[in-house]
């Protein structure tokens, strides 16, 4: 999209020479799929280290509750105030971090690099795109989404701090809690949907449209399907939230009473509302987004291990069109399991037999591709490289995560399991194994293709090796902690629930259960020093990285490793004609072990 | 670099990228709007009996925007149609006139949600309620023209201050209808001018580009009035919604 009025002198200069264009367009303010994507990713990262921060702070209070922060504490007394007296984390900071850990986790960090920075650079080279179909849409996606980090960031230095109502920002509570750290989060969160909406119309249209000639739906990379499923989930998941949050403030700044019932009473007064609200709306509105939100973070990270297997087994993928199918179906029922969230709101045993029966539905495709992607093993002849070890644990570890989420999908077992700390296992197994792992595995993947470089293979294998270890002392016994009963959210870790405390006392959290969180929490700041090796890697190949002997070092058959390295601006240096399926590896006959995608049939 | 499909649709899928892209975006529009459409659905519903208020609205204004709105669906085909038809003063003139339609349209809202802000419902110290238009407030006391009955004129009321215990207009706190229906009207009212503007500039500066494209700028009209269709559509639910039900 040229200026309009110089639209057709524009075309003839693009043709005879490419302008060259300043720092600010080609680094900043670029519509290029590439440098956006890029740009999602580095700030993507920096936000999952900074939610990882607020963790390893939280767990300090969780393993000495009381005991001011060694290091840290000063500096967040000075900074945040009586919040932090002492050193010391309140209750109320400990609240804040919480929500926002959730937060920016989800929101600011593993969607935007799972969706928006993989799928932006990846995915328009997968298919043989130039670009994507609209690239300032593409460039307004992501300073919508950098104006939301913002806002996010801001807010944990406004008087009284960030929100406190978890990152599920439940009414009323959400609502009745003074300070204007919900305020913040709700228009925070106005600016991360449209980013994602923005997207999500952008990746559809791309690869719907900008699909190069042959490459047909099933010869997609599974990858590209991923994205779309994905793509198709933000589009249509994310705007009741926007509804929700629109209405959550309008409940806050202009004294409505949406989510807040008749007679709500607050330390023994009653509210001057009109009431006649429901709370239970804001959270089926909530779980409309926050199911299928689960499937956002999933789906890129199956597309990654996916493309990963097939390259260094090196053989097709097995069952590519049920994995196709599956994501499919995934994408279709993510919309109809919300309410399993909510089994203990006493919205009816109906509804709650409905959404168990479709909960148990969404784990057929799951185990379906999962398995496809098990049995792709069998018979390979395994690289066990970087990206490839990442691949591999991301099969256990989701599978943890995966299986674990049953008894919470039965709605009998979830009564006693619900709110503990079983939860924040099982999802996590999900997503930090999970996903971080995925994605950890297609950023020494991709890495090459964006630099020109490769990362170092030793540190990256001390990386996994560390971070798969540290990963399962953190969450493992969080399982037997919460099948103990303790409950999420406590600041002090559930010492006041402890048998220590009260002997005797029935259903009290027992000394090892306790002792359990010192444990957890310092091998969650070993799994921090354990990022060190990657950090490093990361700055360091840069310059010093091994350079890629030629554009294709994987091996691998798709399309963007077909393109000049680091591609140019418009991508392909000869618009390229796809003449087979995405993994054509190990091919009988064939002289090499790969055949890209654009190679002609009859070429051998 | 040069991306494909932006003029013309490409010959599988029969769309132009603009095109797919807007129905994408009236397709994330419609869950936003049908989020709020099952909240009003969800709150009338979990309302005690009786209490669900009705009439408040004015039917007759309500039906006067909603043709307002449909006469300006048909003048942004007629358009698009003109442009389609190579009649670029014939697509000047309609889109003028959709663009008067807009402004009307907005500016009797406006007058409506005047109506509510200055209509106030008052309970007296002895449990008395007085329900009207202020007229005029002062430190000592507030006169109150209570809404007329089947055509007989109602006499102002004037009340002391002392007298009042509780003094509140018909805003979106007011109850849990007057909350959607601000809500609804007023996002639904944003996208009349957000709509509105660029069908603006398309009509002015934009229209440059009639001259070196016309085939693009036949589109940007065609995607405008997807979104402007889309616009009247809600509206169309909004009102049997709010105004009749």
């Amino acid at each position: 999209m040229q200026p309009v009025t110089t639209e057709a002198h524009a075309h003839t200069v693009h043709e005879s020479h490419h302008e060259e264009l300043g720092f600010w367009r080609k680094y900043v303010f670029s519509t290029d799929h590439k440098v956006i994507g890029i740009q999602y990713g580095i700030t993507a990262l920096c936000f999952l280290l900074f939610g990882f921060g607020l963790m390893m702070l939280m767990r300090w209070q969780m393993a000495y509750p009381g005991r001011p922060i060694p290091l840290f504490g000063p500096l967040l007394e000075k900074v945040l105030g009586a919040v932090a007296s002492g050193g010391v984390m309140s209750s109320d900071l400990y609240n804040s971090f919480g929500a926002m850990h959730g937060t920016i986790m989800v929101f600011l960090g593993i969607v935007p690099l799972a969706f928006a920075a993989f799928g932006n650079f990846v995915v328009p080279l997968q298919i043989g795109a130039p670009d994507m179909a609209f690239p300032r849409i593409n460039m307004a996606s992501y300073q919508a989404y950098v104006v939301g980090g913002v806002i996010m960031v801001v807010s944990f230095f406004i008087p009284g701090g960030a929100a406190q109502a978890g990152w599920t920002s439940y009414s009323p509570l959400a609502t009745i809690i003074k300070t204007q750290g919900q305020t913040f989060w709700i228009i925070g969160m106005v600016f991360l949907i449209t980013s994602s909406l923005l997207g999500a119309v952008n990746f559809i249209a791309t690869i719907i449209q900008l699909r190069a000639p042959g490459m047909t739906w099933m010869r997609l990379p599974f990858f590209v399907w991923a994205q779309f499923v994905t793509a198709f989930i933000l589009l249509l998941a994310f705007p009741p939230l926007e509804a929700a949050a629109v209405m959550q403030l309008m409940d806050k700044l202009a004294g409505t009473s949406f989510f807040l019932p008749t007679g709500l009473m607050v330390s023994g007064q009653p509210l001057p509302i009109s009431g006649g609200g429901s709370p239970l709306l804001w959270q089926h509105l909530f779980w409309f987004l926050g199911h299928p939100e689960v499937y956002v973070l999933i789906l890129p990270a199956m597309g990654i291990v996916c493309e990963i297997i097939a390259n260094n087994t090196p053989k097709p993928i097995w069952g590519y069109k049920s994995l196709v199918y599956s994501a499919l179906g995934i994408g279709f029922l993510s919309f109809i399991v919300w309410a399993h969230h909510m089994y203990l709101t006493g919205m009816g045993t109906a509804i709650s037999t409905f959404f168990q029966t479709t909960t148990m539905m969404i784990s057929i495709p799951s185990v379906i591709i999962l398995s496809a992607l098990l049995i792709s093993l069998w018979g390979g002849s395994i690289r066990f490289n970087t990206p490839m070890l990442f691949s591999l644990a991301f099969l256990p570890m989701f599978g943890i995560g995966g299986l674990t989420g049953l008894p919470l999908g039965f709605n009998f077992t979830d009564i006693h399991l619900h709110d503990t700390y079983y939860v924040i296992a099982h999802f996590h197994y999900v997503v930090a194994p999970g996903t971080i792992f995925a994605l950890f595995a297609g950023i020494y993947f991709w890495y090459p293709k964006v630099t020109g470089r490769l990362m170092n293979e030793f540190w990256g294998k001390v990386h996994f090796w560390l971070s798969l270890l540290f990963m399962n002392l953190i969450f493992q016994p969080m399982f037997a902690q919460g099948m103990a009963g303790m409950l999420r959210r406590m600041a002090d870790g559930g010492a006041n629930y402890s048998l220590a405390k009260e002997p005797g006392a029935l259903g009290a959290l027992s000394d090892s259960m306790i002792h359990a969180n010192t444990a957890i929490s310092h091998a969650a700041w070993l799994l921090g020093l354990a990022q060190i090796p990657f950090i490093l890697n990361f700055f360091i190949s840069l310059k010093k990285g091994r350079k890629v002997p030629n554009d294709n070092p994987w091996e691998s058959t798709t399309l963007e490793w077909q393109t000049p390295t680091p591609p140019p601006h418009g991508n392909f240096a000869k618009a390229p004609v796809v003449c087979r399926g995405p993994y054509e590896y190990s091919v009988p006959g064939h002289a090499t072990d790969f055949t890209p995608q654009n190679e002609p049939v009859n070429a051998r | 670099m040069e991306i494909p499909y932006t003029v013309h649709a490409r010959q599988d899928t029969g769309l132009y990228n603009a095109k797919l892209g807007i129905w994408l975006f009236l397709a994330s529009e419609v869950m936003l709007f049908g989020a709020l459409f099952s909240t009003y659905i969800l709150l009338r519903v979990g309302a005690a009996p009786g209490t669900w208020p009705h009439g408040l609205l004015n039917v007759p204004i309500g039906t006067l925007n909603t043709i307002v709105l449909i006469t300006s669906s048909i003048t942004v085909v007629m358009a698009w149609a003109s442009l389609k038809m190579n009649q670029f003063s014939r697509f000047k003139l309609f889109q003028a006139f959709t663009i008067m339609l807009a402004m009307t349209f907005v500016i009797i809202k406006s007058f409506e949600y005047h109506d509510k802000f200055t209509h106030y419902e008052v309970i007296l110290n002895d449990g008395k309620v007085v329900d009207g238009h202020l007229v005029e407030k002062t430190q000592e006391h507030v006169v109150i023209h209570p809404a007329a009955k089947h055509g007989q004129h109602a006499a102002e009321v004037k009340i002391e201050t002392s007298q009042i215990k509780k003094m509140e207009n018909y805003g979106p706190w007011h109850n849990t209808y007057l909350a959607i229906y601000f809500t609804l009207t007023a996002l639904h009212a944003l996208h009349v001018i957000g709509g509105a503007l660029v069908i603006a500039y398309l009509w002015g500066p934009g229209s440059q580009m009639w001259k070196t494209d016309p085939e693009r700028f036949t589109n940007r009209i065609e995607v405008s009035g997807l979104f402007w269709h889309f616009v009247d559509l809600v509206w169309i639910f909004l009102f049997p919604v709010l105004y009749l039900l």
